[in-house]
């Protein structure tokens, strides 16, 4: 039995990792190839570099291998021993103090700031690694980075049904009255119809308020925020365009109204969650679940 | 009302008929005919669901009805069961026809098996708020549903499983029923596989090959035929607010069937009877958690309390309430409802498999979770009890 906790504190212990030396000095043919690869247009990188570049100069390469004091490499090590073989990038947060010029040559350091866990998530249960990483110009610190990884045991799989192939997947029908709600989902808006003559939300829509008459209906943009009211999970028959077991969920959003979708998690009665929302083709864009990261 | 059903036809009930959904509709009504003790001559009115694909004239060519002065159709599926025989008594009461057979006939387990995905249904505007979801079947509708039903009242899936049991039991005793000597216990259910949780197959209904009519008159003419009538005490419709089908998601509280509650209200109102005055309960039964709703909503139990009377043997055939003794659709077979208005007209006339003593009032109800009907039936015009 691996001791999580005691290897991460040894790792911790051995403070900062000898400084690593870029494979190249900071330069042009790299940044133009950044800068499109984003489709950054700012015409002012042609002596400095895009701060957001840091991490780009000491990256390892297609061949690269990790350093045996690198605290990161160490502690995945670790857990990857211990049965946490898998591994999801969860925050990274920059502090650059000026920017690179051309011709600068960066090196990195690391620490091993924090492990936390076991931690139950949608993913699996998981240890969260946490590191701090120092660039460096010379002796000069030029930009940190806090770096958070989940590395995790994947949730196990439920034996595959061996039904009908995959099948394309029902498509809305879509009218006058219900297209604003589609036309939202594209622009990535979660959209609830509202009462142009006395502001009822109303979910799902239709053309006459059952309040006032009016027949003018607007919408509000929801949060996409909500909890689930109720929900099943979908054995058989094989739905097309799902993959069984699934999770459909009937969410209260914040604003009131209730809406089914697919819940990408674990359910249960009052789980927060917030809209996702998948492109399906260029005319249809799903609204999901998840759970929501904050609860 | 004052109308009767006079006779009963059904086909055999099979997962694969052979042959097809007209002629399961045509010895139906056939059947029924010959039981009431009338002609194909003397039939004025047929009556059907929006969803039979056997039209009035096609059935009325078969038989060799020759003219028909009414002919309806009722929407919303399974809830269309107890409205046929309203249109039926209608019609006879206000003159619009003499003899008017509702039937209800399909290839639902060898054809179109409604447990599947209704791709097509999807067209629907108002099935775009779930379909395309994943939401695609009446079972995972139902479970939407029971799982709030189990949130707020604390009922668990033996619960449900309890009336699966007693549909089965009942069913095992009817030589007519698919499970005829196939009983089940609450660890069979227990073990059956998730459909869509928190519903096990075992608390799914059958799908069914076959075909069911019911025929209704005056009685006036009831009393120059064989059987004794079976009396329409009271028929009604009932839809509620905000109302969808299958899919009422969208009110206050998910663990009513407030559609139920109309048609309690006007069962009650019109026959003149209450909740105990009931003698036999035929509940419509697709999916074990709304007859638990039901017995609530038609003033049996109280809110929530529905899992405890069930437990307590009430819904046995030598309880205060005996429940499908032909087995329910659970049971004897998948026929939209209309398989129970049979089973309410035996009861009356004393000629059930599984007889319950002394009837004097039967309870009809049709599709849940759907717009729906229901019916009181009663061996006598008169009989209210003292």
């Amino acid at each position: 039995m691996i001791d999580i906790e005691k290897e991460a504190a040894r790792i911790a212990e051995q403070g900062e990792s000898a400084p690593r030396l870029a494979r190249d000095p900071v330069n042009l043919p790299m940044i133009n190839n950044w800068l499109e690869a984003l489709g950054d247009r700012h015409p002012g990188y042609t002596e400095v570099a895009p701060p957001a570049m840091v991490q780009v100069w000491t990256m390892g390469g297609l061949h690269g291998q990790r350093t045996l004091d690198d605290p990161l490499g160490a502690m995945m090590k670790i857990l990857d021993e211990a049965g946490f073989t898998s591994v999801v990038a969860t925050n990274s947060d920059q502090t650059y103090h000026r920017y690179l010029r051309v011709g600068e040559h960066l090196s990195v350091t690391s620490t091993l700031e924090d492990v936390t866990g076991p931690k139950k998530t949608a993913l699996g249960e998981g240890w969260f690694v946490t590191t701090r990483s120092t660039w460096y110009v010379g002796d000069e610190p030029v930009a940190e980075m806090r770096f958070r990884v989940l590395k995790f045991r994947p949730a196990e799989k439920a034996v595959q049904q061996p039904e009908a192939p995959k099948a394309q997947a029902i498509r809305p029908s879509i009218n006058r009255d219900t297209e604003y709600f589609w036309d939202g989902c594209r622009e990535g808006e979660l959209r609830i119809q509202r009462c142009g003559g006395c502001g009822l939300l109303r979910h799902p829509p239709g053309p006459m308020c059952p309040e006032c008459g009016a027949t003018k209906p607007k919408y509000l943009v929801s949060d996409g925020r909500g909890v689930v009211y109720s929900y099943v999970v979908h054995h058989h028959p094989q739905v097309p365009g799902k993959q069984t077991p699934f999770v459909v969920a009937l969410v209260e959003l914040d604003e009131g109204v209730r809406m089914l979708g697919e819940l990408d998690g674990e359910p249960s009665i009052g789980l927060p969650v917030e809209v996702v929302f998948t492109k399906v083709d260029d005319e249809l864009t799903m609204p999901s679940w998840r759970p929501r990261a904050d609860r | 009302m004052t109308a009767a059903i006079v006779g009963i036809g059904a086909t055999d009930f099979s997962k694969d008929s052979g042959r097809s959904e007209l002629q399961l509709a045509a010895e139906a009504v056939r059947a029924a005919l010959q039981d009431a003790g009338l002609e194909p001559s003397d039939v004025d009115g047929l009556v059907s669901f929006t969803m039979d694909t056997n039209a009035e004239i096609a059935v009325a060519r078969e038989l060799g009805i020759p003219e028909l002065t009414f002919f309806s159709r009722v929407h919303y599926g399974g809830g269309a069961a107890c409205a046929t025989v309203q249109q039926a008594a209608m019609a006879v009461e206000t003159g619009a026809a003499k003899v008017v057979v509702c039937y209800r006939a399909f290839n639902e387990r060898s054809g179109h098996r409604f447990g599947q995905v209704q791709t097509a249904a999807a067209v629907n505007i108002d099935n775009s708020w779930s379909y395309p979801m994943g939401l695609g079947t009446p079972a995972a509708m139902v479970a939407m549903f029971a799982r709030r039903y189990m949130h707020e009242y604390g009922a668990t899936s033996e619960d449900f499983g309890r009336i699966a049991v007693i549909d089965r039991k009942h069913a095992a005793t009817n030589p007519h029923a698919w499970f005829h000597n196939r009983p089940i216990t609450l660890d069979d259910h227990q073990a059956s596989r998730w459909i869509s949780e928190p519903l096990r197959l075992l608390d799914c209904c059958q799908e069914t090959d076959g075909g069911v009519a019911i025929v209704v008159t005056s009685p006036e003419r009831a009393r120059d035929l064989p059987n004794k009538p079976a009396h329409i005490k009271a028929a009604t419709q009932g839809s509620s607010v905000d109302q969808f089908t299958m899919t009422s998601y969208y009110r206050d509280d998910l663990t009513r069937l407030p559609e139920m509650g109309v048609v309690a209200r006007g069962l009650w109102e019109k026959s003149g009877i209450g909740p105990s005055d009931v003698d036999v309960a035929v509940l419509y039964d697709h999916f074990t958690p709304f007859v638990l709703v039901q017995l609530e909503e038609l003033g049996f139990c109280g809110r929530g309390e529905a899992k405890d009377f069930v437990a307590s043997g009430a819904l046995e055939l030598d309880g205060t309430l005996p429940l499908n003794p032909h087995g329910g659709q659970l049971g004897e077979a998948y026929l939209h409802g209309m398989n129970g208005i049979a089973e309410g007209v035996r009861q009356v006339r004393g000629t059930a498999v599984n007889q319950v003593a002394e009837v004097n009032h039967v309870l009809v109800t049709a599709g849940t979770g759907v717009p729906t009907s229901g019916l009181v039936l009663a061996d006598s015009i008169e009989s209210v009890r003292p």
